[in-house]
């Protein structure tokens, strides 16, 4: 064996286009992914069965996998990884394309994992799945490294505390409102960001800078004082022009 | 060659997935070589050998016998050589999640040819001893036969999965079938002996591996060995196995890896 071998031997890998075979069972695609590492077929069968009910598939362990919904191949998929007990496991975009109770299931089995101690390096485009699931994170911008920190670090650094998001109707022009805004709020935002529909004040205090606003009488359509997220944070790094590569 | 302990793993999934479909396969490759000794070998053969037994120099189904045994490896070898392999790579995706375990692209081709292989055997015994059973085996060699038909059927495989593992989709295989395993089939020696054809097609089907082919089988069931002419036409055989696995290798790699 190479030296690439034997690291392969001991990751886990869950790759972006399920690599499984549909005309197989889920069992039997388990059995032969812990074959291609050499483990002995005496314990795969019972292997097999455990990594079926951590991923709650059991119902389904002798049926074929093409009828199977997108989020159940997927738990397969993350089943079948970790048919060798690897140290660390490479996930690449695990709940694209998942609804949301499968990509919750998906997110509490890979917690469980982390739980047991698992490393878990994934790739993903949602920042609230890097939130849910990541200690540390990096942002990569055009194969760039952007940022990295923990979550928590990112938001306290490249965002603020809270956002209030004023929406406008489109008459009143939220550029507008912007550049008149800009300097009666000193102080109390940090940043402000223009959007075609909506005015985003980057602040420490959400309610007390709603409280201003209400003040400016500026009348927006509606006020909304959330805290501020990853998303914020990506989208500040990586600017929100589309990228089509 | 190293330890066939990975490749083995290969073949194994092979062996898993063939194991959903074996009767279907187990049906055809007993009554094909019935069909077609039957019409061919009795039918057709009949009509040959009232007019020109003699330019044969045996009955007919002795002579076109083997040479359906080798037709058949090769037609069992160009396709397990063409769907499963670029299905590996488009459709189940398979050899990619080989990939991801220690197993390296020189495993995946190698344990895919021995699965390859294996599909040429079992068709090619059960083909045989169709052949016996008509009366078509002359001889105790005619056992090498075997052998022969697997060698054929690996100078096929070699290359053909080379070529397939290039491949997007299943349309590339339609011309190569058509260009090139069908006029080999008819031309090859199978149903008559290329001396018939014009001087130029005739050196043609000397150059196609299934002329060897034909030639090694037909030597062994007639019992007519010449033991020179069948090391000329095993080493023809071997060296489109060597290239065409050593092909393989390369567009495995360039596919698999990029």
């Amino acid at each position: 064996m190479t030296k690439g071998a034997d690291i392969r031997a001991r990751l886990g890998v869950v790759p972006q286009q399920d690599t499984l075979d549909m005309e197989l069972t889920v069992r039997e695609n388990i059995i032969i992914y812990g074959r291609y590492f050499g483990l002995p077929r005496s314990d795969l069968g019972r292997r097999a069965d455990e990594l079926i009910d951590f991923v709650q598939l059991g119902e389904r362990a002798n049926d074929k996998v093409e009828p199977l919904s997108g989020g159940m191949k997927r738990r397969l998929t993350i089943a079948r990884s970790l048919v060798n007990d690897p140290e660390v496991l490479l996930l690449d975009e695990p709940t694209t394309g998942l609804d949301p109770q499968a990509r919750h299931t998906v997110w509490d089995r890979l917690f469980r994992l982390k739980q047991r101690g698992v490393t878990q390096i994934l790739t993903t485009h949602y920042m609230d799945e890097a939130e849910q699931l990541c200690d540390r994170l990096v942002v990569m911008d055009k194969g760039k490294i952007a940022a990295e920190g923990s979550p928590q670090e990112l938001i306290q650094r490249y965002s603020t505390r809270e956002v209030v998001e004023l929406r406008f109707r489109a008459e009143n022009r939220p550029e507008e409102v912007a550049t008149e805004l800009e300097s009666r709020l000193d102080g109390f935002v940090r940043r402000l960001e223009a959007l075609p529909d909506r005015l985003l004040l980057y602040t420490d205090d959400g309610d007390a800078t709603a409280s201003h606003v209400h003040e400016l009488n500026l009348q927006p359509e509606s006020v909304l004082v959330r805290r501020s997220t990853l998303e914020d944070v990506f989208l500040h790094l990586t600017g929100r022009t589309l990228v089509d590569d | 060659m190293s330890s066939l302990a990975l490749p083995l793993r290969v073949f194994e999934y092979w062996l898993m997935q063939y194991r959903r479909v074996w009767r279907a396969t187990a049906i055809t490759s007993v009554v094909n070589p019935v069909f077609y000794l039957g019409a061919l070998g009795i039918g057709l053969g009949t009509l040959v050998n009232k007019s020109s037994g003699a330019s044969l120099g045996v009955p007919y189904i002795d002579f076109v016998a083997p040479g359906l045994l080798a037709a058949t490896a090769m037609t069992v070898a160009t396709g397990e050589a063409s769907w499963p392999v670029m299905g590996s790579i488009k459709w189940t995706r398979q050899y990619f999640a080989m990939l991801a375990t220690p197993l390296g692209t020189r495993d995946i081709v190698l344990g895919h040819q021995l699965w390859m292989t294996t599909r040429v055997v079992m068709t090619s015994a059960v083909y045989l001893a169709v052949i016996a059973a008509f009366g078509g085996v002359d001889s105790p060699y005619g056992i090498l036969a075997l052998p022969a038909a697997v060698l054929l059927g690996a100078a096929f495989t070699t290359p053909f999965a080379a070529y397939a593992a290039t491949r997007d989709n299943d349309a590339a295989f339609v011309p190569v079938n058509r260009f090139i395993v069908i006029p080999m089939f008819l031309f090859s020696g199978t149903f008559f002996p290329v001396s018939q054809l014009p001087k130029a097609l005739e050196w043609l089907a000397y150059a196609t591996p299934l002329w060897h082919g034909v030639e090694l089988c037909r030597m062994f069931t007639l019992g007519d060995v010449d033991w020179l002419r069948v090391l000329g036409h095993s080493a023809y055989l071997m060296l489109f196995v060597v290239i065409g696995f050593l092909c393989a290798e390369r567009t495995y790699a360039q596919r698999l890896l990029k």
